[in-house]
């Protein structure tokens, strides 16, 4: 019995590990290379000695070991990391942690805010023609504006009635969260069959109770794909409202001075963590997703 | 036209008199507006159903057996006539949860377990929790589904699928239960089983039945009375009295009182055809 399990995980390992594994390692190599390559130039004019001869050992060494490389190697990207993490106290904005419970934190709230703006759009949409016809061309509509260009007009207006910090960058993060909520609740909402609709019809069910009994519940395998894409969208909010603030803390921020700086290591060490932090999001709500439709099955 | 109507007013006097009217519908006919030409699923029907009885309606597609189940069940309004359920409209009938409804899919929620789903019309009346798993454990019992209340319904087959929806249907103890080919999906050794398991069902509650079916074998077996349709319009072409005992298992279908009124039946829906 174990033994056939550890055959069978053997076997997925295998199956599925190993693609990734050949991936990563091709991805590393060619980031090496181009680490070579794209560097050469800086380290021979800024790095290495003109008045004396080097070898290629040394031009190698030399562009894997750079200040500020046009592409830094991983292996500086993941010191770098591993000095932040280990080297300051959770709240010193040189940890890149403390940027991404800031950057966490309005993604969380713009992911809230976001999910229940659009169930409640929603379920607004499918139960008054009206307010469908009235409404989803606008929310289509709001998705054409580049995020870019309503962040700045966010922060200035909520600015000047007083909100600041976490709030206008959640409601940043909350403009690009409820769309695919919005839409994907339309559908699920919809989708029970007619047959279940007439059931509840029978039993006298008011439409609360149809909502709350028959439609929610069919809606949810539609809501966990569109919550798995609006955090992430979320996050991508929330970072680009750090942008136009001058922010001094979030992986935004961090980003902005990183270019600033021309400190290229600062800048990967906080994209890295902008993907692990997204990572880590999505993978929390697939983890709720599993937790919740663990007894579904399509027949 | 005129023999037609001849023959469903035979069956506007109920069977005993003095007994109470489940169903009363007079003159109802229900038309469809389509692109060329008014389409009429139902026309002139005149049909009471007593209480305690167990009505079987069968014809060819498009005889509007459906169709006259669903105005029955305010599911769909009539064009002309008057319907009347347990004497009052069938929207207040539907509202006064006097029916059971029996599709011909199970409808069973798959996020909700086979108890779960008995419960649901006693949840939506505001039964108590417990009160409504009593309720639902006995009828799953009474179906013959002990046992499976926690089970999902896709762990479940077919057949037993449909008698959790007959187990739901029955759950707030409606005085009609309304079934709409409920085993017309599935194989014909599951369905002669669950046709026994029916008649039992009705022998020992006597629950006001009407039952949707094309099978012949089907509506000889359990009604006590069966309402032959006919298409084009959708009309009632004749109403046969069963003279089968109440009591009946399956053996009854080899005998001559069966083979006679299974005769009767075809003949019926063979005229309705030439028409």
């Amino acid at each position: 019995m174990t033994e056939a399990v550890w055959r069978a995980s053997w076997q997925r390992l295998r199956l599925q590990g190993a693609p990734v594994l050949v991936v990563l390692l091709s991805v590393l190599l060619l980031w090496y290379a181009g680490a070579w390559a794209m560097n050469a130039q800086g380290a021979i004019e800024r790095v290495l000695p003109a008045d004396q001869p080097w070898s290629w050992q040394d031009l190698l060494a030399a562009t894997l070991s750079m200040e500020r490389p046009v592409l830094p190697a991983p292996h500086q990207v993941a010191a770098d990391l591993w000095a932040s993490l280990t080297g300051w106290p959770m709240d010193s904005p040189r940890n890149l942690l403390f940027h991404v419970a800031v950057t966490g934190e309005s993604t969380l709230w713009g992911f809230v805010m976001g999910t229940a703006l659009g169930l409640l759009l929603a379920v607004a949409i499918v139960h008054s023609r009206t307010l469908d016809r009235a409404l989803l061309p606008w929310i289509v509509a709001s998705q054409t504006v580049p995020v870019l260009a309503i962040a700045p007009i966010v922060l200035v207006i909520l600015g000047s009635l007083g909100f600041s910090g976490v709030a206008p960058k959640a409601v940043i993060a909350m403009y690009l969260c409820f769309f695919p909520v919005t839409v994907a609740m339309v559908q699920g909402l919809r989708s029970p069959q007619r047959i279940e609709t007439e059931m509840l019809y029978t039993y006298a069910a008011s439409r609360w109770q149809a909502l709350w009994l028959l439609r929610l519940p069919a809606a949810l395998p539609f809501l966990f794909p569109a919550l798995r894409v609006g955090i992430a969208a979320g996050l991508v909010g929330a970072m680009v409202a750090e942008l136009p603030t001058g922010a001094q803390a979030g992986l935004g921020a961090r980003l902005l001075t990183g270019s600033y700086y021309g400190n290229t290591v600062q800048i990967w060490s906080a994209l890295v963590m902008s993907a692990l932090l997204g990572l880590a999001l999505t993978a929390a709500v697939a983890a709720v997703e599993q937790l919740v439709l663990r007894n579904r099955r399509q027949a | 036209m005129n023999s037609q109507s001849a023959l469903s007013a035979s069956s506007v006097a109920p069977r005993i008199t003095g007994e109470r009217l489940a169903v009363e519908v007079r003159n109802a006919s229900v038309i469809y507006q389509a692109k060329d030409a008014p389409v009429h699923a139902l026309s002139d029907i005149d049909l009471d159903i007593a209480e305690g009885e167990f009505v079987a309606l069968i014809g060819p597609s498009g005889c509007g057996k459906t169709t006259l189940m669903r105005v029955i069940a305010d599911l769909e309004s009539i064009s002309a006539g008057q319907v009347l359920v347990n004497g009052v409209s069938p929207h207040e009938a539907r509202l006064a949860r006097a029916y059971g409804y029996v599709f011909q899919a199970p409808a069973l929620f798959p996020w909700r377990t086979v108890l779960a789903n008995v419960t649901l019309p006693l949840q939506i009346m505001g039964r108590s929790r417990e009160e409504a798993r009593r309720i639902a454990l006995e009828h799953l019992a009474h179906v013959g589904l002990g046992g499976f209340e926690q089970k999902y319904p896709w762990q479940l087959s077919g057949g037993m699928q449909q008698r959790v929806s007959i187990a739901r249907a029955l759950s707030f103890e409606p005085k009609i239960l309304m079934m709409d080919e409920p085993f017309g999906a599935l194989d014909e050794i599951t369905r002669d089983r669950l046709n026994e398991q029916l008649q039992q069902l009705w022998q020992r509650e006597r629950r006001t039945v009407v039952f949707v079916t094309h099978s012949i074998a089907e509506a000889v077996y359990l009604s006590t009375r069966i309402v032959v349709m006919s298409p084009r319009p959708g009309r009632i072409v004749k109403v046969i009295q069963s003279p089968l005992p109440d009591e009946r298992h399956l053996g009854l279908r080899d005998s001559t009182d069966f083979m006679a009124v299974a005769h009767e039946v075809r003949e019926a829906l063979a005229e309705g055809h030439h028409d």
